[in-house]
């Protein structure tokens, strides 16, 4: 559906003022811009949520994937008829003290009707109730301006921190569903590498009745189960374990074997521009973005996938894990070249492009205080023959114009892109206006062969 | 899903007992079931109604709330719904004295239910046997016409919030059989006079005529007279046909479209119109509660409290109460609840009712100590509260008894928010204590659906002409396109929504003040665009 309100400014801003513009993001980011709010109104409490409970019923949530994926099914069909998709996947986040929240990946659907939309309003400032003491004009409360670290919930950079456990169990799932439902391409490997797996030897296999080393758990597992399947053990009754005969076949043990050890085939590096102009749209849409590159990844090589993450401003500076990586508040201003030059001195310097797939995925929002690209030019040139595929996906922001951006000029005039189209991929799309199908559009864009 | 236990459906007897002692009128049926929280999570996309029809955007709600559910835990206390009899959700594991209260919170809600004129539409049908009803008749249209049936579900869906509930309400008790038929109506008071341009002596004849004919002949006459009159004016029958198409609803946007789109009149898209008002019924039937939240949730509060804490089975457990009434009705420093504020309002009306304060005399009275002094002992507290309980919705209730004295006994202010740029947080302060501004800042925060309807002079077999009323906030911009795909679809032709639009002024990124303009959404093959009328501005 063509969006009216796009095209509303066609001459696009100076390089000078979108540099002007990005100090003063950075500047305003300092003193503080206003976070999500979550005070409690009229309509949020209800009866069945005033009280804290009793006890916690987790419902299993993997029994009713499939369900899900019927619905993305029924979801696609509505493509057929010329309607928009429902279902977007979404992800909760739930903040924690000590830096561990979880993450879960949620389909969600919005319903559309005619609201009345409350962001703007003539009383320029939201207001709610409050009850006590003070006077009028007093100060009664504060809240850090800048979300904390991992606050709320949504879609966005910035927010979140997990277990690395927590976000690959969930991004398998999350891939699947992406190169299945989302038609995703399947990935082909380079054919030059080397065997993926090697043999080491280990205590896994497990043999009943005898063998090397005694598995207590699963021992006493199959003593009870032995016991169950003979009556002695009642569910609703506590039993002495004294009382419990025990089988032959009842000791597990491990034993030495051949073990087949799956290499890591594939290393990711996410580039992700955090300077000040990325603020908003763009380093939401392209952090989830890179969530589902990462899913998606994930579920391509079985979990066998590396992943490195670069931040950059005027400088690059590699981050640990995917959730420093997402909530970076931003930082500077824009240098791109540096963030490639790090991850080509990465590759060089661990030999990666030996053994391994390599893919990079960058993204930005097209800015960069490097007119000519040059720099940026050379460094991309090098990287192409160590690498499988680089995607660049610009998410631009609605104030910077609907011309080409610096990063998109550079490329373009660069020749790269038309000389090596399957190595190097190039997507750019107005990041206020994306949504979920227009991410996915662009990962397909990105990693396709065609 | 099981029904409660002997033991605790006896706690629930004699609490209905006591209620009705006190003055509440309710049903003697109520069904009561013990849910898990799985349970609760499936049902809450569907409102609470086990019955209600199935759609698939439920099922990604379900999972939705099963991914949230993981995060964070949470345990439902209770939960009424508003059928016949009145079904209620419980947890397991409360104990009696808890249970006492909640009890008297769910019979206080069922009172409300029952006797609250709001929603006098729900009092008829048991509406979860209706709405199993519907569900099957959903299902057989699925089996035949696949998901062609989830899309007529969503479409109407997407406008099921503009049903004229109000209109509704008060056409409910209006003596309709007292007015003459349409057709006398439309032939005296608009065809005589403006088609035919009969003068007034001219028309007394005629109803003279009509009037005797009625005594003498009955009823039948009207059908004697009106054939002549077509014999004698053969363009009365299309005048009177446009006629009533003009004074057809056009508030309902959901019965229009169900009632003049060309697309539904074809006969294989019949079965169409049976999912709208399904659909439209379930809406309307819902719309009392979204309306009532504060009156509601006070009352259930005030009752709760008043009738627990006279209860001589609770003996021990007043501290255990008091926690957690107080977890449940206090006032927020910060933010709004319900609860506390329906409970406060209750309680004040009760207060000022019994000293004679809801009176003119009062009202009259400027001096503070007179005002505080004042008191004629009507004893009519009760009276009062009742009545509130009958007539009253949320805007009513709020626009009418919060006023300073109220304001100012619960020290209750409207709380404002700054940024404060060197500390590098957002303060909240006090922005005012008066009651104008608190009572703006209450009915602001009221659910409150945006005003649209037909244009009918414009809306043609080929168009849908939709105008929104504006009241000082915009139409969320990003869902109008998809509304307007789907009623295309159920128009079967284009539709224009003309709306208006909010343009913030900026002079150096601060908001110096705000535009209006009247924009125009138009939906053609399925794209939507957007222009600005001439005229606009």
């Amino acid at each position: 559906m063509e969006s009216p309100e796009k095209n509303k400014n066609s001459s696009p801003p100076s390089h000078e003022e979108i540099m002007r513009r990005e100090l003063e993001i950075i500047a305003g980011i300092r003193q503080g811009y206003l976070p999500p709010e979550n005070l409690p109104g009229i309509y949020t409490k209800s009866d069945w949520n005033v009280l804290p409970g009793y006890f916690n019923l987790v419902p299993d949530y993997k029994t009713l994937l499939k369900s899900l994926e019927d619905l993305l099914d029924y979801d696609k069909k509505r493509e057929e008829d010329g309607f928009p998709r429902r279902i977007r996947l979404g992800k909760l986040i739930k903040p924690s003290r000590n830096d561990k929240s979880k993450v879960v990946v949620v389909p969600t659907s919005t319903e559309p009707k005619f609201y009345h939309d409350d962001s703007i309003t003539e009383d320029n400032e939201e207001t709610t109730g409050g009850s006590g003491e003070g006077e009028e004009g007093e100060v009664i409360g504060q809240q850090q301006a800048q979300p904390q670290k991992g606050e709320g919930e949504g879609q966005g950079a910035g927010q979140g921190e997990g277990t690395d456990h927590d976000v690959s169990s969930e991004a398998f799932d999350l891939g699947k569903i992406l190169t299945e439902k989302f038609s995703l391409p399947n990935l082909q490997n380079k054919g030059k590498k080397r065997a993926f797996s090697k043999y080491t030897y280990d205590l896994t296999d497990i043999n009943r009745g005898f063998g090397q080393l005694l598995d207590k758990k699963a021992t006493l597992k199959r003593i009870i189960e032995t016991n169950i399947l003979l009556g002695r053990i009642d569910k609703d009754k506590p039993f002495d374990p004294e009382n419990l005969l025990i089988g032959p076949k009842d000791h597990v043990y491990r034993i030495l074997s051949k073990e087949k050890d799956f290499e890591t085939q594939a290393v990711v590096f996410f580039i992700r521009d955090y300077s000040g102009s990325m603020q908003g749209a763009p380093a939401e849409t392209i952090s989830t973005q890179h969530l589902f590159i990462y899913s998606w990844l994930m579920y391509q090589y079985q979990n066998n996938v590396q992943t490195r993450f670069i931040l950059h401003d005027t400088g690059a500076k590699e981050v640990p894990d995917f959730y420093t990586y997402f909530q970076s508040q931003v930082a500077g201003g824009t240098r791109v070249a540096p963030a490639f030059q790090m991850a080509l001195d990465i590759i060089l310097k661990e030999n990666l492009h030996k053994d391994f797939n390599i893919y990079i995925f960058y993204g930005t929002d097209g800015d960069d205080w490097d007119n000519d690209g040059k720099e940026l030019k050379e460094v991309i040139t090098t990287l192409l023959s160590l690498t499988n595929r680089i995607g660049i996906t610009v998410a631009k922001n609605s104030w910077g114009g609907t011309g080409q951006t610096i990063v998109e000029k550079n490329m373009t005039d660069s020749g790269i892109l038309l000389k090596y189209p399957k190595l190097i991929r190039l997507d750019s799309f107005d990041a206020s206006g994306s949504n979920e199908d227009r991410i996915i559009e662009g990962i397909k864009k990105l990693v396709s062969d065609t | 899903m099981n029904l409660i236990d002997q033991h605790t459906k006896k706690i629930m007897e004699e609490c209905k007992v006591r209620a009705r002692a006190a003055g509440l009128t309710f049903d003697k049926e109520t069904l009561e079931y013990i849910v898990t929280n799985k349970d609760m999570l499936e049902l809450s996309p569907k409102v609470m109604i086990p019955t209600l029809y199935d759609y698939w955007l439920y099922d990604v709600e379900v999972l939705k709330e099963f991914g949230k559910y993981k995060l964070y835990p949470s345990n439902p206390y209770e939960t009424v719904i508003n059928s016949r009899p009145a079904i209620s959700f419980y947890n397991d594991n409360n104990p009696d004295w808890m249970n006492i209260m909640i009890f008297y919170h769910v019979i206080a809600h069922i009172d409300f239910f029952q006797n609250n004129t709001l929603f006098e539409q729900t009092w008829n049908d048991d509406f979860v046997g209706v709405a199993l009803a519907d569900k099957r008749l959903i299902e057989e249209y699925r089996k035949k016409y696949g998901r062609w049936a989830d899309y007529v579900i969503e479409f109407s869906r997407s406008i099921d919030n503009i049903t004229g509930y109000f209109k509704s309400l008060s056409g409910l008790n209006y003596p309709g059989h007292l007015d003459p038929e349409e057709k006398v109506n439309y032939y005296f008071n608009t065809f005589l006079p403006d088609v035919l341009k009969k003068h007034d002596s001219e028309i007394t004849k005629e109803l003279d005529r009509y009037n005797t004919l009625i005594e003498t002949s009955g009823k039948e006459a009207i059908e004697i007279f009106f054939r002549e009159v077509r014999i004698k004016h053969p363009e009365f029958q299309a005048g009177f046909e446009k006629y009533e198409y003009d004074e057809s609803p056009y508030h309902d946007v959901l019965l229009f479209i169900r009632d003049h789109s060309p697309f539904l009149k074809k006969e294989e898209n019949g079965w169409m119109k049976s999912i709208i008002t399904i659909i439209h019924n379930s809406a309307q039937y819902f719309a009392p509660q979204i309306r009532s939240k504060i009156a509601n949730e006070g009352w259930a509060s005030y009752w709760h409290d008043k009738l627990f804490i006279s209860d001589n089975r609770i003996q021990g457990h007043e501290s255990d109460y008091a926690r957690l009434n107080a977890g449940v009705t206090s006032l927020s420093r910060v933010g709004l609840n319900p609860y506390a504020i329906g409970l406060r309002l209750y309680q004040y009306i009760e207060d000022m009712a019994n000293k004679g304060k809801l009176s003119y005399n009062f009202q009259k009275i400027r001096s503070i100590e007179q005002r505080d002094a004042f008191n004629q002992h009507t004893g009519k507290g009760q009276d009062a509260i009742f009545e509130v309980r009958q007539k009253f919705s949320d805007f009513m209730f709020v626009n009418t008894f919060v006023d300073q004295d109220f304001v100012d006994k619960h020290s209750l202010f409207v709380v404002g928010k700054h940024l404060d740029e060197k500390k590098g947080v957002i303060e909240y302060y006090i922005k005012s204590k008066k009651a104008a501004d608190y009572k703006k800042m209450l009915i602001d925060s009221l659910y409150h659906p945006p005003h649209i309807v037909i244009n009918k002079e414009l809306t043609t077999e080929k168009r849908l002409y939709l105008v929104h009323n504006f009241e000082g906030k915009q139409v969320y911009p990003a869902y109008i396109p998809d509304v307007l795909v789907g009623l295309e679809y159920l128009w079967g032709g284009e539709v224009k929504l003309e709306t208006t639009e909010i343009i913030p002024e900026k002079e150096n990124e601060e908001i110096v003040g705000y535009n209006y303009r009247t924009v125009m959404y138009s939906c053609k093959n399925k794209k939507v665009s957007k222009t600005i009328p001439k005229n606009g501005q």
